[in-house]
């Protein structure tokens, strides 16, 4: 059942000149955010955890390169990568990082939750395993509506051990779901290595017994990582099952900001660093005649100054008012009354919805039950939910 | 009118929204061939097919994370729970994702995802398949809470949670499907959520009753009448989240007595959450500390003997009430 995919012994044929340096600039983007952002850490700028991608950009854009506008990305709390190389405004996943009102997210999720609505990327998630559900039900919403895009899961090898790994599998397969689960393959679950935490390291296989076959890239070669998507996202489309895909990669970083990295070698790493996927993708194009040293610098210093710009929007973004805390908790609706929040409750007395300045008059108190009348949110919305608006009153 | 029983109006409100709604769709375990553990989904799978009514395995995580994810697409998923013991394997998608994904990601998106379960004692189920949560969903922002008592209320507010863009756990009573109702012929008919009923008017004392212990509460402020001469005003709240805190309110600043009545725990129970509103709100006007009638403090027993012993019943409520009207100084 194990397909395997594009031996990594031979280099991949690069894609046209414009789409590799396309590439290879969003690598550079990716490095050079996450440095920044380690930066910035360091400086108390953020706050919370912050987990870097640096090691990992030719997973992430080479997986993501393979997919289409319409289909469906999500991610884990790893996740400034995927947003960015989604076309996410670096600005904004930098003032989310920041806590700020032009954050991504208004400031509500930091950096384990950045989430685009207009690229669908779907989301950043902080429960490991937690997001492989809704992918499955972005796919099942595909299917329902009979569309083609299709969803691409990514998720880490240590979410491979959670019991949303194989419920979720087990339902993408037995429903044919259109959707594409990739394991960054990073060697490690947080602090404990992969042969410390899985009984079955092929992790490929690890969806075969519940129907999903499995597919293996390699995660450091941004070419193979998107062949390697693009025929697991077709079989996803065309043939409407899902696909495994294991990229193995490896983060130069520690699990967050907070990790000593006492669970493996200095030796392990500067191993794996010889390896690192922007210095080969870039050395490969140079190799290639399509990029000369100049030039390659010059992107380089093009993408830095991209990155002091989102630095200091960041910083010149107002953090939220206070008056914000309570938005968004709700979608408020005209059927809905009564208290939804405490932050109605203070210490002075509870004001009444009359107070409130709404009208009850309509609303029978004592009867059975009440007429709604002519109610209807979103009936018959078949659409993403694209309505960013406020809907509070 | 016509008269059905809970069930079938729970089974009424899903037809109706189906056939209103093309993005409405049913998940959960046995709903379709089986028809539905509880039979609230009875002829939805022959009537809508296998696209819209769908069996799903017994992972109750995912199907509700699938229904999520669905939701945040713009479908109008109902996931039904086998009961609420089970939503516990849940809880991850029901609390971290379903009540958050809309705060967290600033508003980018909605979720309009129901999400169905019964709950309750009395059919010797024990500790795994018996208990009432609505607490737990209670304290979590983000939900909207259920918890319908009649046959009217169930159609009503279920066709109002599955026409709502927020996450709503649907909470019924084992108990409850098999009772009859009078329920509105018109498809349009809804309940809104956030409106209490009081479905007994009284100037006494007030008993505030959730869940089936709103039928309890009734039959006991029955015999306070014939009995004590005591006129108790039973109000159904219907809706956890929203509140209707107001006629709550209304009603104690007019009994100056209130007993709260639930089937689940004691200890960060519904009635402990809303004895500490009342309080915040409404001390001047209490004539007697707010009692609480609860679920015993235990785990389920599956002998019939002490299972019925660990659920509130009549004599219990009426004894609470009494306990408000003592001079409880002659007690000191």
């Amino acid at each position: 059942m194990t397909e395997r995919v594009a031996p990594s012994s031979e280099q991949a044929q690069l894609p046209e000149p414009a789409v590799a340096i396309e590439w290879l600039n969003t690598m550079m983007l990716i490095r050079r955010f996450e440095e920044r952002a380690g930066e910035m850490y360091a400086k108390a700028k953020v706050g919370g955890f912050l987990h870097l991608a640096i090691g990992e950009e030719a997973t992430i854009v080479g997986s993501t390169r393979a997919l289409r506008d319409r289909d469906y990305l999500i991610s884990t709390y790893r996740s400034h990568g995927h947003t960015l190389a989604r076309g996410s405004d670096p600005s904004r996943v930098m003032a989310e990082l920041f806590g700020r009102v032009d954050g991504l997210c208004k400031g509500r999720g930091g950096s384990m939750h950045m989430f685009d609505l207009e690229r669908r990327f779907m989301g950043g998630y902080g429960i490991v395993g937690g997001n492989l559900p809704l992918a499955a039900g972005f796919a099942l919403a595909s299917d329902y509506l009979g569309t083609d895009d299709a969803t691409l899961c990514q998720f880490g090898d240590g979410a491979s051990n959670q019991g949303t790994f194989g419920e979720t599998m087990n339902l993408a397969a037995l429903w044919s779901l259109p959707v594409v689960f990739m394991i960054t393959n990073n060697q490690f679950g947080m602090g404990t290595s992969l042969e410390r935490h899985s009984a079955v390291t092929d992790l490929l296989r690890k969806g075969e017994g519940f129907g999903v076959p499995g597919m293996r890239c390699d995660g450091m070669d941004v070419v193979e990582t998107y062949n390697v998507t693009t025929e697991a996202l077709r079989i996803a489309r065309e043939e409407r099952r899902p696909v495994l895909v294991e990229a193995v990669t490896y983060r130069f970083r520690g699990h967050s900001m907070a990790d000593p990295e006492e669970y493996r070698t200095k030796e392990q790493v500067d191993q794996w660093r010889e390896r690192d996927p922007l210095a080969v993708f870039g050395d490969q194009l140079v190799e290639a005649g399509l990029l000369d040293a100049d030039e390659r610098a010059r992107m380089d210093a093009q993408t830095i100054e991209r990155i002091d710009a989102a630095v200091a929007f960041a910083d010149a973004s107002p953090h939220p008012s206070p008056n914000a805390l309570y938005d968004d908790i709700y979608v408020l609706g005209d059927q809905v009354r009564g208290w939804y929040s405490v932050d109605e409750r203070t210490p002075t007395p509870h004001r009444g919805e009359d107070e409130r300045g709404m009208d009850r008059a309509d609303l029978p108190r004592s009867a059975e039950h009440g007429h709604a009348g002519t109610h209807s949110p979103n009936a018959g919305e078949l659409k993403p939910a694209d309505d960013a608006q406020q809907d509070e009153d | 009118m016509a008269v059905m029983r809970y069930r079938e109006a729970l089974n009424a409100a899903l037809r109706e929204e189906m056939a209103r709604d093309e993005s409405v769709l049913l998940m959960g375990e046995d709903i379709g061939v089986f028809n539905g553990a509880f039979k609230v989904t009875a002829g939805l799978l022959e009537e809508f097919g296998e696209r819209r009514v769908r069996d799903t395995p017994i992972s109750e995580n995912t199907i509700v994370g699938m229904g999520v994810g669905a939701a945040m697409t713009g479908l109008r998923p109902v996931v039904e729970l086998m009961t609420i013991n089970f939503s516990l394997l849940a809880m991850d998608q029901i609390v971290n994702h379903a009540a958050s994904i809309r705060y967290m990601f600033g508003g980018q998106v909605k979720v309009p995802l129901v999400v169905r379960m019964p709950q309750g004692a009395g059919h010797q189920l024990g500790p795994t398949h018996s208990h009432s949560w609505e607490a737990l969903f209670l304290h979590v922002p983000g939900l909207l809470v259920a918890v319908p008592t009649t046959a009217a209320d169930a159609k009503g507010l279920l066709k109002s949670a599955i026409r709502d863009d927020n996450p709503v756990v649907f909470i019924e009573h084992e108990y409850l499907y098999g009772q009859r109702g009078e329920v509105p012929d018109d498809e349009d008919f809804t309940v809104r959520f956030g409106i209490a009923a009081i479905r007994r008017e009284g100037s006494d004392v007030t008993i505030v009753g959730i869940s089936r212990m709103a039928l309890t509460a009734a039959r006991a402020a029955k015999t306070l009448s014939e009995e004590h001469d005591i006129e108790a005003e039973v109000i159904d709240p219907r809706t956890l989240r929203p509140l209707d805190l107001d006629t709550i309110l209304a009603s104690v600043r007019k009994t100056n007595r209130c007993v709260i009545v639930e089937e689940g725990w004691p200890h960060g129970g519904v009635g402990a959450n809303l004895a500490a509103l009342i309080q915040e709100q409404a001390f001047d006007d209490l004539d007697a500390p707010v009692q609480r009638v609860t679920g015993a403090d235990v785990p389920m027993p599956y002998s019939k003997a002490l299972e019925q012993l660990a659920f509130p019943h009549e004599p219990q409520i009426v004894d609470s009430v009494l306990a408000t009207f003592r001079d409880r100084t002659a007690h000191s």
